[in-house]
């Protein structure tokens, strides 16, 4: 019980208390607490520089499309799973939708890399086939977003469905068999049975989703990101590696990510207090 | 049974077998989506260089052999990345599986002293983070940089996975078998070991899966903590080798057409080589797996 709570303290605390790096003029050889204090000077470095919008509008504009999209998906498709009879092809397509999310960002960059190649790439190809010219998506600043977001769903949805599974599995038996003495459609069924069954974990995982808006998937992009197409994937996390640790400017760096952090813990903290308000439904 | 079932069907309404049926096509549709790139790669990685670079493979191996695969494994980062990508993965396993045991058992326990408390100075580091460089400075300050322990230890703890196995240990462990083998005089450490961890299958069976395939994968740290290339994990060659498109080997100009059409088929057959050891382990792990997440994450 000592040694993982040094370990939160070490490695979750302290670089909490570091944040203060933020308002000093880091200094190699005086450290973090002893470089002199620069007040507020980075983070108006940052609010005034001219890629600040560009940086937050690709954060959020990603985060939204990515929320939009990923957090309904993995509902239908539990509901879905829920009316299958059959239990052979229920665990076919879980097993079958589960596998994705086993594999490593760098693989799965390298597998889109691949499909979409200009050329040479499976989606090109079908496209030339259809007559279509082919399309060099990674370099289409455009089609960034959406190439990013529905990967993402193929990787995941399959995963994030097992939680609403096991909601589903915890319906009151009785409550479907009353629809069915009621007569309920199985459309009904869903609408009045399984919904408000799963509403509960679904509220929890949006809170969830709403509060690592800001910390969208900084590997994934990052190694998507090529120059063609960095007016749409640049987004916060990225830039803040790159100022920091590649140009090693850990002042502005840390100011950058604790701005990020911050409106994180907004979000999270408003959404939380909105659940808690419609639906009595919170993460505390 | 039998009976039961073919009531069910009897009593079905048109609308409700349009419904199904539209159902089975919409899930039909989702595995092949998932499934086709899946085939394609494995396909594409057992084909000849010319079939994969004149995209002739569309779903099963064209004149299949393994020369992608005897080239990947000619390469020697594939190889060194591999041990070392295999030495994380089971040093790391076993440091965050007893670490997150040791801190959700506590916690499980309604007796122990602090139980919200520490449960919060837990939980909050989910919701704000220091961020990247002040927990570079750490890492560095505590002397890992360049070391094999900066992919063990930084990241060892998941506050996720502590919450789980937190609710696992709650829900299945009674605190009246606690009272029982304390009676008994049991010690706390003998009941976890011969009472605890015996029943805890399941739970340990997920936190296992998801550290090491959570290990296996990263790249990150590996990329801003470690310089010395015969410290890198197979994540980073396979950047180097898939994403950068670096190829360490010589280059002979007569030969330059051929070497690219082996180099892309040599990617599929990383990818593939890369991925093997999850999709080994996971089907032994997958029938715990549900039982331990379902247990674990449900009444959270």
């Amino acid at each position: 019980m000592i040694p993982p709570v040094l370990y939160f303290v070490i490695f979750k605390y302290i670089p909490m208390f570091n944040v203060v790096l933020a308002f000093k003029d880091y200094n190699v050889i005086k450290g973090i607490w002893g470089s002199p204090w620069a007040g507020m000077k980075y983070f108006d470095l940052f609010f005034h520089n001219p890629v600040f919008l560009t940086l937050l509008k690709n954060t959020l504009f990603i985060s939204i499309y990515l929320l939009a999209v990923s957090f309904p998906i993995p509902i239908i498709l539990a509901l879905a799973l829920g009316e299958v009879r059959s239990q052979r092809f229920k665990k076919t397509v879980q097993l079958v939708t589960y596998a994705p999310y086993f594999i490593s960002t760098v693989v799965m960059v390298s597998v889109i890399m691949l499909f979409l190649a200009p050329n040479t790439g499976i989606v090109n190809m079908l496209l030339g086939k259809l007559g279509i010219d082919s399309i060099n998506f990674l370099g289409n600043s455009g089609m960034f977003r959406s190439i990013y977001v529905w990967s993402e769903v193929w990787q995941t949805a399959g995963y994030s469905a097992v939680i609403y599974l096991a909601a589903l599995a915890g319906v009151d038996p009785s409550l479907y068999e009353a629809a069915k003495v009621d007569g309920a459609s199985r459309l009904q069924k869903i609408w009045n049975v399984d919904i408000p069954g799963i509403l509960p974990a679904a509220t929890i995982i949006l809170i969830l989703n709403v509060g690592n808006i800001m910390a969208i998937g900084f590997e994934k992009i990052y190694l998507l990101q090529n120059p063609l197409n960095t007016t749409t994937s640049e987004i916060i996390s990225t830039y803040v590696y790159k100022i920091g640790l590649l140009n090693a400017n850990y002042s502005f760096a840390t100011a950058v990510g604790l701005f990020n952090s911050v409106i994180n813990l907004f979000l999270l903290v408003s959404v939380n207090s909105i659940a808690k308000r419609l639906s009595n439904n919170s993460l505390w | 049974m039998a009976s039961a079932s073919v009531k069910h069907t009897v009593r079905e309404s048109f609308g409700d077998r349009i419904f199904l049926t539209a159902v089975y096509v919409f899930l039909t549709l989702v595995l092949i989506a998932t499934l086709y790139p899946l085939v394609f790669i494995v396909s594409s990685s057992f084909s000849s260089p010319a079939a994969v670079s004149g995209g002739r493979v569309w779903l099963l191996p064209v004149e299949a052999g393994l020369q992608g695969y005897a080239a990947a494994f000619k390469n020697s980062q594939i190889v060194t990345g591999y041990a070392n990508s295999l030495f994380y993965t089971a040093a790391g396993t076993l440091i965050s599986v007893t670490l997150t045991v040791m801190i959700a058992y506590p916690l499980s326990r309604k007796t122990f002293f602090g139980r919200s408390g520490l449960m919060m100075f837990i939980v909050f580091t989910m919701l704000f983070s220091g961020g990247l460089i002040p927990t570079y400075l750490v890492v560095k300050a505590v002397g890992l940089i360049d070391t094999r322990w900066a992919l063990l230890l930084p990241n060892a703890i998941w506050v996720w996975q502590v919450i789980i196995a937190r609710t696992f240990f709650a829900t299945s462990i009674p605190d009246e078998l606690a009272e029982a083998s304390e009676i008994d005089g049991c010690s706390d450490l003998r009941f976890i070991s011969s009472v605890v961890l015996p029943l805890s299958k399941p739970i340990l069976a997920v936190l296992m899966l998801m550290y090491a395939v959570g290990q296996w994968n990263a790249y990150f740290d590996a990329l801003i903590y470690l310089k010395t290339n015969s410290l890198f994990p197979l994540q980073l060659f396979l950047r180097s080798i898939l994403i950068l498109n670096n190829d360490t080997g010589t280059i002979d100009a007569g030969q330059i057409a051929e070497k690219q059409m082996l180099q892309a088929l040599m990617k599929y057959s990383i990818i593939v080589i890369s991925s093997l050891p999850v999709l080994i382990i996971y089907p032994f792990v997958q029938r715990f797996f549900v039982q331990g997440m379902l247990i674990g994450s449900v009444k959270g």
